[in-house]
């Protein structure tokens, strides 16, 4: 046993060193040096203060924005210190009457909207944060959007377009619209 | 399945072979002590390393020593793991000032990163200080990836040497792997998802003030800080808004990588890989999903070089390979799916059950990760698996109750797969009445006696857990959905825990001192009592004399052998859970579309 006390404490502490305490900071510094942007959060700052980050959802409700994808976060939608999804499962009745009330919200704020409505607006994402929509989701809201801004609906679906992202690589992942920058960008719009 | 879905399956399978195939032969390299680059470079700080801890580099340890020497390390992680957390509040670099956490969640925490499972109990970004992080749960995801391939490592040269009494240098082993293979792969990998957005620092939470002011219902606290519900238990609330966001902080992208490198899972944040900040853009998942079989992959080829014929890697690795592309279609298929009592409400079924999940990932990054992440121990999740719908839950259970050998942890993986290559030569052997061999080794009583324990013990783990948990009042009470899939929830943790997985169906309430007590005891004994019995086979076949083959011989490198591969995890694996299944996930599909 004495044989073997030494080499593993002493083997567990320095390996400890090494990749718990040198690693990261190595890490950070090379980021740091060549990604200072994203290693520190990818904010989006206005007016010299930061009013978001570009990779985590914030929570809107007003019908002269465009929604995001519903957080299921508690105590409030979108909460950052506890991402994480909804967990109802797919036969639970929790589940149906938050989409129903989600419908129901969607129509009030566009009674007119005759459209089918896409899944994603009606969902929970995963993470609670997801900072996109599906180009699905963005086009039922646009109508809305241009009303009530008294924009034309061509300028809104503009401005849509500019803040979509198509597969990555042409490969990857879905094609998705960024819900922040492009409510930021209507918002300078009407300046 | 979309064309789109087919396509990323195609694609992803072509990189991973190709990937596999250079670093499975420079794990051999480096395991075997040819000086390599690496080692040219790194040997005299290697060398000062063993001066400093007693180490003698040359002097091998029989499978007895071996194991006591793993066991002794892993001891020592979980105690480390355990004390950061107990004591976080007075040490450096926990700029939110986070308490010290429960003596229960403590102790779990510190089984399930010791044993690779990284099952989570905790909210990571509103409990864990920068330092438990990096020093704790960092250090655990690069030693317990280590534990597992050493281990296989010996296993290997149980099969590869004769009529010896060791199996190599247990301290030599895990400085090797760590320092040679895990660690600058980690380092590159870490600076390539902060390019894609993951954070990397140490700075405070950040304050935003967000577009819109946030309203919401603020759940009533009574004196004790327990939630006030009303008479009919629904919990009463407040109006309550806040004009500002909080934006976690932290070293991210160095922990994600050796994360997901060393089929750890350990998220660290909540929502695990669906969190933008651990996994930011369709590239960074793509290559996470890599990364969760690389070194899996691998490990078959280096197998395949140190026995000296590299075929019979590529047959463990065709019969892993196989499996995994059947779980994946299946999991894609069923998610794209749209869930019938949404569409009555009006929805667009295109897009599938997108309940839990990321819009940029969408259904198949998703459902193809759900069973990348299962088939492996590995458990982060880019998704919710207790929203998926019935079969596409189905497959990550039933993945998990393969035993973790298709592809698997690293280095579990391949020493699982190879217990069962050894149970399905002992029943082709019985089939025709020889005394089976594999790899030129007589398999005897000893081999078979160890083969079953390490096959027997995950499931009694799974299902005597599963069975006390649903008899127990503090079991139930922690089920989050109703009726069958309130019990899939329990078997899931359990499974979960056995197999040293560490994904959920999160929804299970589980940070509570029941399940962090009981789920201990199945990520301890399912992780060491399998990983003794495998030492001591692979100490059994290190002393046996190598016969060579005849005509009788059963060849182990064809197609005959990979489908009685196959057909021994499936059978012998897989089959001791059916009727909890049919409890399960397959009850919930038959009232989701019943049989008219």
């Amino acid at each position: 046993m004495q044989t073997l006390l030494r080499p593993a404490i002493s083997l567990f502490l320095l390996l400890s060193v090494i990749t718990g305490i040198l690693y990261p900071i190595a890490v950070t510094g090379i980021s740091k040096a060549i990604f200072p942007d994203a290693a520190g959060g990818s904010l989006i700052v206005k007016d010299g203060k930061p009013v978001g980050s570009e990779l985590i959802g914030q929570n809107f409700a007003d019908p002269k924005y465009f929604w995001g994808r519903p957080s299921a976060t508690s105590p409030q939608p979108n909460n950052g210190m506890a991402s994480g999804g909804s967990n109802l499962g797919p036969l639970n009745p929790a589940l149906v009457d938050a989409v129903k009330g989600r419908v129901d919200a969607l129509k009030a704020a566009d009674p007119g909207n005759r459209m089918s409505i896409p899944a994603d607006l009606v969902t929970a994402s995963g993470s609670g944060l997801d900072p996109e929509i599906s180009p699905a989701a963005a086009a039922y809201q646009i109508e809305r959007i241009a009303r009530i801004r008294k924009l034309k609906a061509e300028t809104v679906a503009a401005l849509v377009v500019k803040n979509t992202a198509g597969r990555q690589l042409g490969l990857f992942g879905e094609p998705r619209v960024n819900v922040l920058k492009l409510n930021l960008a209507l918002d300078a719009q009407a300046l | 399945m979309s064309t789109h879905a087919w396509l990323l399956l195609g694609v992803y399978l072509l990189v991973l072979l190709f990937a596999a195939k250079p670093l499975g032969s420079y794990i051999a390299n480096v395991m075997e002590g040819r000086a390599t680059l690496a080692q040219r470079l790194g040997g005299g700080f290697e060398a000062v390393l063993y001066r400093l801890c007693g180490v003698r580099r040359e002097e091998e340890m029989g499978w007895l020593h071996y194991a006591v020497a793993i066991l002794l390390f892993n001891l020592l992680g979980a105690l480390a793991v355990y004390a950061l957390q107990r004591l976080q509040l007075w040490l450096p670099l926990n700029p939110q000032a986070f308490g010290n956490v429960s003596p229960d969640s403590s102790f779990n925490t510190a089984i399930s990163f010791a044993t690779n499972t990284n099952w989570q109990g905790y909210t990571g970004e509103s409990t864990m200080s920068y330092l438990t992080q990096m020093l704790g749960l960092t250090v655990q995801n690069f030693f317990s990836a280590a534990t597992g391939i050493v281990v296989v490592i010996a296993l290997i040269r149980g099969f590869a040497r004769h009529t010896t009494k060791t199996i190599g240098n247990a301290w030599v082993d895990l400085t090797r792997i760590t320092l040679y293979v895990l660690l600058p792969i980690s380092l590159v990998y870490s600076v390539f998802l902060v390019s894609q957005g993951a954070i990397q620092n140490f700075d405070r939470y950040q304050d935003v003030t967000t577009l819109e002011i946030t309203k919401y219902d603020n759940p009533k606290l009574d004196a004790a800080g327990q939630p006030l519900k009303d008479e009919k238990g629904n919990a009463v609330t407040e109006p309550a808004t806040t004009p500002t966001q909080t934006l976690p902080m932290g070293p991210v992208a160095s922990q994600e990588a050796i994360k997901m490198l060393g089929t750890n899972g350990g998220g660290f944040f909540n929502a695990n890989s669906a969190h933008p900040y651990e996994n930011p853009t369709p590239l960074a998942n793509f290559i996470q999903m890599l990364s969760i079989f690389l070194i899996p992959a691998a490990l078959c080829l280096t197998f395949g070089r140190m026995v000296g014929d590299t075929r019979q890697g590529w047959a463990v690795l065709a019969a892993m390979t196989l499996m995994f592309v059947v779980m994946a279609i299946a999991a894609m298929h069923f998610e794209q799916q749209a869930n019938p009592q949404l569409s009555s409400l009006g929805i667009d079924t295109f897009a599938g059950n997108m309940e839990g999940k990321e819009t940029r990932f969408g259904i198949a990054d998703s459902g193809l990760f759900a069973t990348i992440t299962t088939l492996a121990s590995c458990g982060a999740v880019n998704a919710m698996h207790d929203s998926f719908m019935p079969m596409g839950g189905f497959v990550p259970l039933w993945n998990m109750m393969l035993g973790e050998v298709v592809f698997g942890g690293v280095g579990s993986g391949l020493y699982g797969m190879l217990v069962f290559a050894v149970m399905a030569v002992f029943i082709a052997g019985l089939m025709i009445g020889r005394t089976p061999e594999y790899l030129g080794k007589k398999i005897e009583a000893f081999e078979i006696k160890m083969v079953s324990i390490a096959i027997l013990v995950t499931p009694l783990l799974v299902l005597a857990g599963t069975a006390i948990a649903v008899m127990a009042g503090d079991g139930i009470a922690g089920i989050a959905n109703p009726g069958a899939h309130g019990f899939s929830e329990i078997l899931y943790a359990f499974t979960s825990a056995a197999n040293n997985n560490g994904s959920a169906f999160a929804g299970l309430s589980a940070n509570t001192p029941f399940y962090n007590g009981l789920l201990s005891v199945a990520m301890w004994f399912g992780r060491f009592g399998v990983i003794v019995p495998v030492l001591a086979l692979a100490g059994g076949l290190a002393a046996k004399k190598r016969i060579t083959a005849s005509v009788g011989t059963m060849p182990t490198h064809g197609p005959l052998f990979i489908v009685l591969l196959i057909g021994t995890v499936v059978l012998v694996g897989a089959l001791n859970y059916v009727p909890a299944l049919a409890l399960g996930p397959v009850v919930e599909h038959l009232m989701l579309y019943p049989v008219k």
